[in-house]
């Protein structure tokens, strides 16, 4: 900045412009930061690099960072005031500890005067930062955070935002899909549901339960396994033994693949297989190829929608991998939310926030809005690799459902 | 009897927690939020050195009882007062440490710190297992003080902690039982013919760092707000406790405390300037820690004033 001040012909003007911004950003909390033209917006951004929820972040959260960065500076940046602004984005590393996110967000927040700070990565880690967002007043605009209890964390934290959806929606809509096909007589009544004993799997499988009882199904075999279990074989050759119609995982990345893996050797015949997440990484099908073909799992796109092909052509070409098929485009829809919430009032924060909770917003994956008590209420819950696509085949108010296909072997 | 000395070692250190207590009114935003880190690895490593500090065991059981400590905070929030839990949680960890110090303290080291290193794995599958069972609905800790921030509460809350573990330590220093677990340390089969029961002391003395750790999980807690396994039960925490209480040095009560400050800000320093390097850095850091300060700063200081008491 003080480079850039010395090459400046307008000295004076310049640094008044260069003093006002300083003391704006000294109390980011009450007046929002003036920028000189081209003066970057300052995005903060924290989450895993290393930890145990790196690897997801990987395939996930820091791609569409890159992407959205790279797209909008492309474009000339994010228009303010009737000046384009580049985007700069500061990277830390939460090491998947949620002491380290408060931190890094407290540092955005008060070292480096972010003018707005992107959400963490992971359940935990976005709900242990959430009373720093908001003592700050930074609009929250969540992704990889999925809750049955949005409604009270938005009470609490009135700038909190939801994109990815619920968990009951995420159960329910596994089941709505069975009985739609046993209703179409694709398949039987017979229902195994396993789950990985940890935070997602169990509440997916308190909320699935009770739903597939209402539904008329026969649990047929139920069981649960530690998360890093490394031998899922007696797993499936419980469910094998049971000789179920369908069968569910709500399960985890590692044992996603360890049950497709053997449910492959054991030829596990069922008309129905769905595992929950990671299933949607396209590093699944790479891995099972034509056995991949109909698999069930939780997530789900609209491939043919062209807003996500031109997005997920771009991905590739930016970032050198594909998107997931599930929370990938939404953590490139949240970064729009922000964007066009910027562009249409400015940075100031509250006003940001409530533009957030009223407007309507064109993302990616479609429109998305904020006006049910901060939650988007259109996303997809369940989709299905069909031939090499992974498609949508059950959402909550989302367009372009496709049909769930039948499960027809392992080959 | 207190002696002048003692008299003036505690109002000193009256003084010091009183200045630290000021912090919240200077600043309620990034500092605060080090000085939480600072104070939390000050009660964690300064306790852990109560114990490990006098006789060699090296524990790894503090996440252990962290985690067992927020998981308090989490279940009963609703129901108990706050203020209850942190007691609470105190003895819940502090009875699970002697039930370990019990079956693993007769063994020798190594088998020790194994043991505690799974004990933080073991409690958490424990949990998830009662989870599972009851189909649980995720731990949301919604505390709310008044007009006093959750940060600044829990800052004073691990200040008045600090108070305690270091009179606690200073009591224990003095007592009968510090002085046979100084004989322990030394050489344990001396002890034992000495006639101390080397078994009651070491249990008692492990039930502190775990009735403290408790403690500080259930004072955590609604810092965190969502409480999980994998986050509350991370091992991450038992080796920074050792790290910290080692770079400081194990022997003195304020040993630990030289430790924490540096490292700590350190930390911040490495995850704020290298946040794509931040574990190869710490990695390195620790290299150098042991290599070129192996009794820690206590040692250097120590070291430093024996040579200018020598020169004189």
């Amino acid at each position: 900045m003080i480079q850039e001040e010395e090459k400046s012909p307008m000295k004076f003007q310049r640094r008044t412009v260069l003093k006002l911004s300083a003391a704006a950003l000294a109390a980011p909390a009450i007046i929002p930061g003036r920028l000189a033209a081209n003066d970057p917006i300052i995005f903060g951004a924290v989450a895993p690099k290393t930890g145990p929820l790196a690897g997801g972040a990987a395939v996930t959260h820091w791609p569409n960072l890159q992407l959205w960065q790279t797209q909008v500076n492309a474009a000339g940046g994010i228009m303010v005031d009737g000046n384009a602004h580049p985007v700069e984005i500061i990277e830390y590393d939460d090491q998947t500890n949620p002491g380290e996110t408060i931190r890094g967000v407290q540092r955005l927040a008060t070292q480096d005067n972010a003018h707005f700070i992107i959400t963490p990565y992971g359940t935990g880690l976005h709900i242990a930062a959430a009373p720093i967002f908001d003592r700050y007043g930074y609009p929250q605009v969540c992704v990889t955070a999925i809750t049955d209890q949005g409604s009270e964390l938005a009470g609490q934290f009135p700038n909190m935002f939801f994109t990815l959806g619920a968990t009951t929606p995420f159960a329910g809509d596994v089941i709505r899909v069975l009985t739609a096909m046993r209703d179409a007589g694709q398949i039987g009544n017979r229902l195994a549901m396993v789950n990985v004993a940890d935070a997602f799997g169990i509440e997916l499988m308190a909320a699935g339960m009770p739903l597939a009882e209402a539904a008329g199904f026969e649990l047929v075999y139920e069981t649960s396994y530690p998360l890093g279990t490394q031998d899922l074989a007696p797993v499936i050759n419980g469910v094998k033994d049971a000789a179920p119609d369908a069968f569910v995982a709500w399960s985890y990345p590692p044992d996603t693949f360890g049950l497709t893996e053997q449910a492959m050797i054991a030829g596990l015949e069922v008309g129905a297989y769905y595992t929950a997440v990671a299933t949607s990484f396209p590093g699944f099908n790479a891995r099972f190829e034509g056995a991949a073909n109909n698999i069930l799992g939780a997530g789900g796109v609209n491939p043919d929608l062209p807003s996500f092909q031109e997005y997920e052509a771009a991905h590739i070409e930016v970032t050198g991998q594909a998107p997931d098929y599930w929370a990938s485009a939404t953590t490139y829809g949240s970064l729009q939310v922000l964007q066009q919430s910027i562009e249409a009032v400015g940075l100031d924060r509250e006003a940001v926030s409530a533009h957030i909770k009223e407007a309507d917003f064109d993302t990616v994956l479609g429109p998305m809005h904020f006006r049910d008590n901060n939650f988007n209420q259109a996303y997809w819950t369940v989709g299905q690799w069909q031939d090499g696509v992974f498609r949508g085949v059950a959402s909550q108010n989302r367009d372009g459902v496709a049909a769930a296909r039948l499960k027809e072997g392992w080959a | 009897m207190m002696s002048t000395t003692d008299i003036r070692t505690i109002a000193i250190a009256a003084v010091a927690i009183g200045v630290c207590a000021l912090l919240p009114l200077v600043d309620q935003g990034y500092w605060l939020s080090i000085g939480v880190s600072i104070a939390m690895f000050t009660v964690l490593a300064t306790s852990w050195a109560l114990f490990s500090g006098p006789t060699h065991y090296i524990s790894l059981a503090t996440a252990a009882f962290f985690g067992i400590g927020t998981y308090v905070t989490g279940s009963f929030y609703e129901s108990v007062s706050f203020w209850l839990l942190l007691p609470a949680a105190a003895i819940v960890g502090g009875l699970l440490a002697g039930i370990v110090g019990l079956a693993t303290l007769r063994l020798s080291g190594v088998y020790f710190v194994i043991f505690t290193l799974g004990l933080a794995e073991l409690v958490r599958q424990v949990i998830t297992w009662a989870q599972n069972m009851t189909g649980h609905r995720g731990t949301y800790v919604l505390l709310d003080f008044g007009s006093r921030s959750v940060e600044e509460v829990i800052y004073w809350t691990l200040l008045g902690l600090a108070a305690i573990v270091y009179l606690a330590g200073w009591l224990i220093g003095r007592s009968r039982l510090g002085f046979a677990l100084r004989i322990i340390g030394d050489d344990e089969e001396v002890a034992r013919h000495s006639g101390i029961n080397t078994a009651r002391a070491k249990v008692l003395l492990f039930m502190v760092p775990g009735a403290v750790a408790a403690a500080t999980g259930a004072a955590l807690a609604p810092r965190y707000v969502y409480i999980e396994p994998a986050l509350a039960f991370t091992p991450l925490l038992s080796f920074q406790v050792v790290i910290m209480a080692l770079l400081g040095g194990a022997g003195r009560l304020w040993g630990p405390l030289v430790g924490v400050i540096p490292f700590t800000l350190l930390w911040e320093v490495i995850s704020a300037t290298f946040p794509n390097q931040t574990t190869l850095l710490l990695g390195a850091a620790f290299l150098v820690i042991v290599y070129v300060l192996p009794r820690g700063f206590v040692g250097l200081l120590e070291r430093a004033r024996a040579r200018a008491g020598g020169g004189a």
